[in-house]
């Protein structure tokens, strides 16, 4: 969908719950997926009066963990702010958030054909309460509950350098991988711990016969919510492209707005026109005091950084000779590569004939979808030498049973004879059925080429 | 004598050597309560049981678990809370037992408590006046006998300024000294809570039982309570505050530079010190405290505490939009960063003059306690009375206010300034000041 003179410009806005044991300014249990409502509060995350909010250090640490994953530049010095307004599941009308000094700032990503995504920043605030709206005696109401107030809530914010959905999968897809590899969250769109809010707009080469410059920005957004998949963020961006691009061929401009991914008409919906950005009112949190980090502190949160999926996959390529096509399949989870590589190790105190070479292992665990949880990188390598292991059979035995099983099969001989070589399996069957499970299949069919032709 | 007119010292010393059981003290109190407090109107709630403990009355803005608080307001007037501030949690630790929860400005928004949503409390030396504010309740409470010591809170003046109309004793510690955790908020900058009580060596019981590092407070700090090793008066370099003086009318004024005269007896250093003019901090402490006021109240949006938005009264609307003004895109810049950066410059000010004086000592209030109906005037009422506790507060310096003699009547308060964290030194200068006058032997009849 290249059209040269509508070029799209699209940022992301990257909401991820952390899964910390404990909530993010109280001791509560932050899990919160079917749990019972309003069973994980207390008066600090229910925004009693008096109440007061004390940060979740391991929840601080992930997010810098984070925008050292993403390049990020960590802040000497951060705070935490206060943005004010008013929503029934926030229940201190106003929710700790952070505003002009994030932990992270300036990041980057490089996608597979090298374009740079620039990562504006990544910031930590606590997440609201849900609002369940349903009837109560025949009465409509709306319940709040309060068991997702103030669950450590990562936000990654991008500058607006994606130019189609492609890249804003690609890049969706490896940093849910490079979440789940920091262990920091689930990254799961279908739960709610990864949320995503495109922005998408559309410059066009000349504005009103005025040619627009490469850096300038279209003077309009429109933010798309409600999304809860990649393939629905992928539909709802190259429909809103489709749709502005209409707009704009038609002379006009569309206008600034929220709209939301409807899944079932598969379109997006005006939700609110923003006439103005809101005034949160910000201003620092004056109940928690700033925070400092020194070059010290922020070496030893890199230390926990594991090797992260990019490196891996050059690694793996290189290392022991695989194909982009098996690193990918590798590489999907951290604990699927890290057995890939304990098998490994296995296989290398075998000697001889033994040896498994390292393609034939991703192979045999790709291919086989070895169960890694109950079948130890032990058994694999064992079941992996067993299938090797062929009951070997003297030349003059082979010639023999080989001549026998054409004798008996002289249609089937016949066929191929005759150009129809898909027979060849069904001959190879039956060599095998003489000599055993273990027969050696590669000898067999050698043996049969060379008697048909 | 009855029990309930004792000082904590006292009471502490009687129960040791077992002339008389906590549970005395407390029947006392709760008599006291019973034939005084319809005059003085000190407590919102009092508690009916009669417990085997030393007895205190604590400010409304102090969440008690099952027991009512209502920061003096409507929005709160059937609020039960479901956990103890940590202030509370340490003193019942302590084993100390609770008689009441006694009357304050709604929200703490005033220095009257003629802002309180039920009723003014009175000032035990004449009942005509006002017992300053916010924890106007509290200080009566303790002046009138009514309980052993009281707990207060202060964002800037509501410990000192209520202590100094009331003529008793007021600590507050620096910020940081003494958790939050559980107190209604007001300025979260600022807010501090401390004890109110009969005399210095009361506070420093009290004080030392509340103060520390905790946990749910993001704020505190972990150090030494302790941080002078020995207390040598004739060591002790004294600064008068100039500004603060001339602030003051001048019978006020005079009971001032007669405390100087009395360190300068027990062989401390008086010189006279000129410091930021105080005037300054009114602006800076108003648009702060508001900004954060209009923050800390928006939880009482009518779906939760039973009530709705009208509830809040004339003072909480005017500080609401005020804050929500200060920090409104366009205007944050020039007013609450510009009060911020003034702040630094008041911080630096005490900085420099620490460097050559160990305390600053003035008057808490430029005047006795004013007439009942003298806040309801004027908007800014609080912010003026409380213009010479401002400064410190901001800061976040600890100060103590004690009884310094009296104008036509009514008690006069000294304040004693200290560094930040040395509380233990204005503590001993104040007992060194008590022992010498002994004002606290004088008592109002009701």
């Amino acid at each position: 969908m290249e059209n040269k003179e509508y070029q799209p410009v699209i940022g992301l806005e990257i909401h991820i719950e952390l899964a910390t044991a404990s909530k993010m300014f109280c001791g509560c249990d932050a899990y919160h997926f079917n749990v019972e409502p309003n069973t994980h509060c207390c008066p600090v995350c229910l925004g009693l009066p008096g109440a007061l909010p004390v940060p979740n250090k391991k929840a601080i640490e992930w997010t810098i963990r984070l925008g050292l994953a993403l390049n990020c530049r960590i802040l000497e010095e951060s705070k935490f702010d206060r943005k004010n307004y008013f929503y029934p599941d926030l229940p201190k009308g106003y929710q700790i958030s952070q505003y002009d000094q994030p932990f992270c700032v300036q990041g980057k990503v490089i996608l597979k054909e090298g374009r740079e995504i620039r990562i504006r920043r990544v910031h930590l605030e606590e997440d609201t309460g849900k609002l369940l709206h349903t009837e109560i005696g025949g009465k409509k109401c709306t319940l709040v509950d309060f068991n997702r107030s103030g669950i450590p809530l990562l936000e990654v914010v991008t500058e607006p350098d994606f130019q189609n959905s492609q890249e804003v999968d690609e890049f969706l897809k490896d940093l849910q991988r490079t979440v789940r590899y920091l262990g920091i969250s689930d990254a799961d769109m279908e739960k709610g711990s990864l949320r995503i809010e495109p922005n998408i707009s559309i410059k066009t080469k000349s504005v009103k016969g005025k040619a627009q410059n490469d850096e300038e920005l279209p003077l309009y957004k429109v933010e798309v919510k409600n999304i809860n998949s990649f393939r629905f963020a992928r539909k709802a961006i190259e429909y809103e492209i489709e749709r502005q691009i209409e707009i704009l061929q038609g002379g006009e401009t569309p206008i600034q707005e929220t709209r939301g991914w409807n899944e079932t008409e598969n379109k997006t919906v005006s939700q609110r026109e923003k006439e103005e950005a809101h005034d949160y009112r910000y201003f620092p949190e004056p109940d928690i005091p700033p925070m400092n980090f020194t070059p010290e502190k922020i070496a030893e949160i890199k230390k926990q950084i594991p090797e992260l999926p990019e490196k891996k996959e050059k690694r793996f390529i290189k290392e022991f000779k695989l194909s982009p096509y098996q690193v990918d399949l590798l590489i999907e989870t951290k604990e699927l590569a890290d057995y890939y590589e304990e098998a490994l190790k296995i296989n290398g105190k075998i000697d001889g004939r033994k040896y498994s070479s390292p393609s034939e292992i991703a192979n045999w665990l790709i291919n086989r979808k070895v169960d890694i949880k109950t079948v130890s990188p032990e058994k694999l390598i064992k079941d992996l030498i067993a299938s090797k292991e062929v009951t070997s059979v003297s030349e003059a035995e082979m010639s023999r049973i080989v001549d026998e099983t054409l004798s008996e099969n002289a249609q089937a001989a016949a066929d191929y004879k005759k150009g129809k070589t898909a027979v060849l399996g069904f001959l190879i069957g039956q060599a095998v059925k003489k000599i055993g499970p273990q027969a050696d299949r590669q000898e067999i069919t050698r043996e049969l080429i060379e008697k048909l032709k | 004598m009855n029990l309930n007119e004792l000082s904590l010292t006292e009471v502490l010393e009687g129960i040791e050597k077992k002339r008389f059981s906590p549970q005395e003290i407390f029947a006392d109190c709760q008599k006291r309560i019973k034939e005084v407090d319809e005059k003085t109107k000190a407590f919102i709630t009092v508690i009916a049981e009669t417990r085997n403990a030393i007895p205190f009355a604590i400010k409304d803005n102090f969440c008690t678990e099952n027991i009512r608080t209502t920061a003096s307001s409507n929005i709160l007037r059937d609020y039960i809370p479901p956990y103890n501030a940590t202030v509370y949690q340490r003193l019942i630790d302590a084993q100390f037992g609770l008689l009441g929860k006694t009357n304050m400005d709604s929200f703490a928004h005033g220095s009257s408590t003629e802002t309180s949503d039920f009723f003014v409390t009175h000032n035990p030396w004449n009942l005509e006046r006002l017992p300053g504010g916010s924890s106007g309740g509290s200080a009566a409470a303790v002046m009138a006998d009514e309980t052993i010591f009281a707990i207060g809170s202060e964002t800037a003046g509501s410990i000192r300024q209520p202590s100094a109309w009331c003529g008793v004793v007021g600590l507050k510690p620096s910020y940081g000294r003494v958790s939050r955790y559980g107190v209604i908020a007001m300025g979260s900058s600022l807010d501090c809570p401390g004890p109110i009580t009969k005399t210095v060596a009361d506070a420093e019981i009290i004080y030392k039982t509340i103060a520390g590092k905790d946990p749910l407070d993001a704020t505190t700090v972990d150090r030494s309570l302790v941080e002078t090793s020995s207390f040598e008066p004739k060591k002790i370099r004294i600064g008068l505050a100039k500004e603060y003086l001339e602030v003051a009318e001048k019978p006020v004024r005079q009971k001032i530079l007669e405390a100087a005269e009395v360190f300068r007896r027990l062989g401390c250093s008086v010189v006279e010190v000129s410091l930021f003019d105080p005037r300054y901090a009114i602006s800076v402490y108003t648009i702060l405290q508001r900004s954060e006021v209009s923050s800390n109240l928006a939880r009482y949006d009518g779906i939760r505490y039973g009530s709705d938005r009208t509830y809040f009264n004339k003072e909480n609307k005017r500080r609401i939009m005020l804050g929500t003004y200060t920090l409104s895109a366009g205007y944050y810049d020039a007013y609450y960063l510009k009060a911020q950066k003034i702040r630094t410059v008041i911080c630096q000010d005490f900085e420099k003059a620490f460097e050559k004086l160990d305390v600053i000592i003035g008057p808490v209030s430029p005047s006795p306690a004013k007439r009942i109906g003298a806040s309801t005037a004027d908007p800014m009422f609080g912010e003026k009375e409380d213009v010479l506790v401002e400064p410190s507060t901001i800061a976040g310096l600890p100060a103590i206010s004690l009884p310094a003699g009296f104008v036509d009547g009514l008690p006069v308060g000294l304040q004693i300034i200290g560094n930040r964290w040395q509380e233990d030194l204005i503590l001993n200068l104040g007992k060194l000041f008590e022992t010498e006058t002994q004002y606290y032997k004088i008592k109002p009849k009701l």
